[in-house]
């Protein structure tokens, strides 16, 4: 079977999440006999797209007309190449911010059955199904795709993403999407080089127990040290300490880096929901009937204030022996 | 200006979650229902204050069968003036926004809004899915909306920020965090609720995309190792050589 992949750009750079979802399409594609293809947009640079083959993609279709993100054109030209590819196409997208919106849009527009936020690859024995979280992350379950198109969109930090030797060829398309009926007035990126909430491998966040927004410097900068982003609970978003962004939970955003690290944070059900996908949970509270601990791989029970400084300077002799 | 808000039903947050039939059902025995958060506090109160600065109406609608009923009353006791529900019992995702598009097609809503994604499937699909049936532009992750004539401006997550922008109605939007508070339905409300209108309107002939083949639960956490608070040198030693994190 063929497989499309739609790999999303950001400032002429192919996004992290993309790598991972055209490394699943070609894995898909081998596994399925079909080679893998890619679907993208903007103005990204053409060695950027010639090096996807470098995960896999046989070849690169841009259409550089579209600049803006607008989810009714893009699931247009994600419709029309996988039409082009055939009746029995998979069709990839990364679960982020771009696939959230454009996917649903193309599935309907294809009629082909969606699974949104897969986690594994897929199954093809005898069938097609595809594993995904369910239930905020209480419970997995296994969706049977009946259509001839296949729609999966996978959860970013599912798999880790496969690095060889390729080069992409590169077509320029420019397939008839219809008028734009949105209009992007204004791009407001958090800028810096700071690490994106979704797609941290590493997060420290933190919560009440910090009793104030001036005590984050101590966070930030074990979240600087170890490469990680910043996170926060409800309440402290809610209070306006840090910004409604970094708020992971049930109302928030889900995250599943591979570190997940809570400081005064009791792990109510609302913000485990978010980070239940976490592949280890450090928790560091004061309270060691705190729920978060029974959902913990690591805890330190003690006040912040004297752990989270000694955590430091340990993280920083580990770095400095490592070198 | 005609607003829908789409309603979906969700277990509350605390249920412990269980599977029935083999694994291939969801145990809903003893489960309390509530309206799906970001449907509630986010699309249907933003509805509303739209509704109370500018005039017209506020309609939820939801996809299901007569369980639903108590869901949408509670919404009806937050503020919307009435609400429909299509009697259909669906699969999934598709069935749901196809119902929903052959209902709003001829109803000349200026604004459908709906939640993220539901708390039991998190998939976020229904939104979208509907934008894409009725042929409406569709904004997603919106955290912000407000209306100046026929024009909406909105704020919407992207990848790494915030991208302002603007629509004329009638369009789709799926609601974030961000766009309203959580409004607790006064006893009020709850008393106008009961005597708001409840349409139920027949489903139409659609088939599923997709279905559940099976369900399991994630294998039980293995105990938390606790390291002394003083020796946080152990902690790092267990991330860098066991978990193999740092």
């Amino acid at each position: 079977m063929s497989v499309l992949v739609f790999a999303d750009s950001n400032d002429g750079k192919v996004v992290k999440s993309a790598f991972e979802a055209v490394t699943y399409g070609s894995k898909v594609a081998s596994s399925t006999g079909g080679h893998c293809e890619v679907v993208t947009y903007g103005n990204v640079d053409n060695d950027q797209l010639t090096a996807l083959g470098n995960y896999g993609a046989t070849k690169v279709s841009v259409d550089r007309s579209v600049s803006d993100f607008d989810p009714n054109r893009l699931a247009r030209l994600v419709g029309s190449q996988a039409e082009a590819l055939g009746s029995d196409t998979i069709v990839i997208f990364s679960h982020d911010y771009t696939g959230k919106s454009v996917a649903p849009m193309a599935a309907a527009h294809l009629k082909a059955g969606l699974v949104a936020g897969a986690i594994d690859y897929p199954n093809t024995d005898g069938g097609f199904t595809v594993k995904k979280a369910v239930f905020s992350g209480e419970a997995f379950a296994r969706f049977s795709i009946t259509t001839g198109i296949e729609v999966i969109s996978l959860l970013p930090n599912s798999i880790s993403v496969e690095k060889g030797d390729g080069a992409a060829e590169v077509a320029e398309i420019s397939p008839d999407l219809g008028d734009s009926r949105l209009r992007v007035k204004e791009v407001r990126t958090k800028g810096g080089d700071g690490i994106l909430l979704t797609e941290a491998e590493l997060v420290v966040s933190a919560g009440r127990g910090l009793k104030g927004p001036e005590n984050w410097g101590m966070i930030e900068e074990l979240a600087q040290e170890l490469g990680a982003a910043t996170a926060c609970s409800r309440p402290v978003s809610d209070i306006g300490w840090r910004p409604h962004h970094e708020h992971v939970g049930q109302t928030g955003i889900a995250i599943r880096p591979n570190l997940y690290i809570a400081v005064g944070i009791s792990g109510a059900i609302q913000h485990l929901a978010g980070v239940n996908g976490s592949k280890t949970i450090v928790v560091i509270n004061t309270d060691p009937e705190a729920p978060f601990f029974k959902a913990a791989d690591y805890g330190i029970v003690g006040d912040a204030f004297e752990v989270v400084p000694k955590l430091l300077s340990a993280v920083r002799n580990h770095k400095a022996a490592l070198n | 200006m005609k607003i829908l808000v789409l309603i979906s039903k969700a277990p509350d947050t605390t249920t412990k979650i269980s599977f029935t039939d083999g694994d291939t059902k969801f145990n809903d025995q003893g489960v309390q229902f509530v309206v799906n958060p970001y449907d509630e506090w986010y699309a249907l109160v933003r509805a509303l204050e739209l509704k109370e600065a500018n005039g017209g109406s506020v309609t939820i609608l939801t996809v299901g069968d007569a369980t639903n009923d108590p869901v949408i009353r509670k919404a009806l006791a937050i503020g919307a003036d009435g609400a429909v529900r299509i009697d259909a019992q669906p699969d999934d995702a598709y069935q749901v926004a196809y119902q929903i598009a052959e209902y709003a097609k001829d109803q000349n809503y200026d604004l459908i809004l709906g939640g993220k994604e539901t708390i039991d499937y998190n998939g976020g699909q229904v939104p979208g899915m509907v934008a894409s049936l009725l042929n409406l532009p569709f904004v997603s992750n919106a955290s912000k909306l407000d209306m100046s004539g026929n024009t909406a401006t909105m704020e919407r997550d992207i990848q790494g920020g915030v991208e302002l922008v603007e629509v004329d109605t009638p369009f789709v939007l799926s609601a974030a965090k961000g766009m309203a508070e959580q409004r607790i339905p006064n006893m009020r409300g709850i008393m106008a609720a009961r005597s708001k209108p409840l349409q139920v309107v027949p489903a139409a002939a659609v088939d599923g995309l997709t279905s559940v083949s099976s369900y399991e639960l994630p294998p039980a956490k293995a105990e938390v190792r606790i390291v002394d608070a003083d020796n946080p040198e152990e902690l790092i030693d267990l991330l860098h050589n066991e978990a193999k994190m740092i």
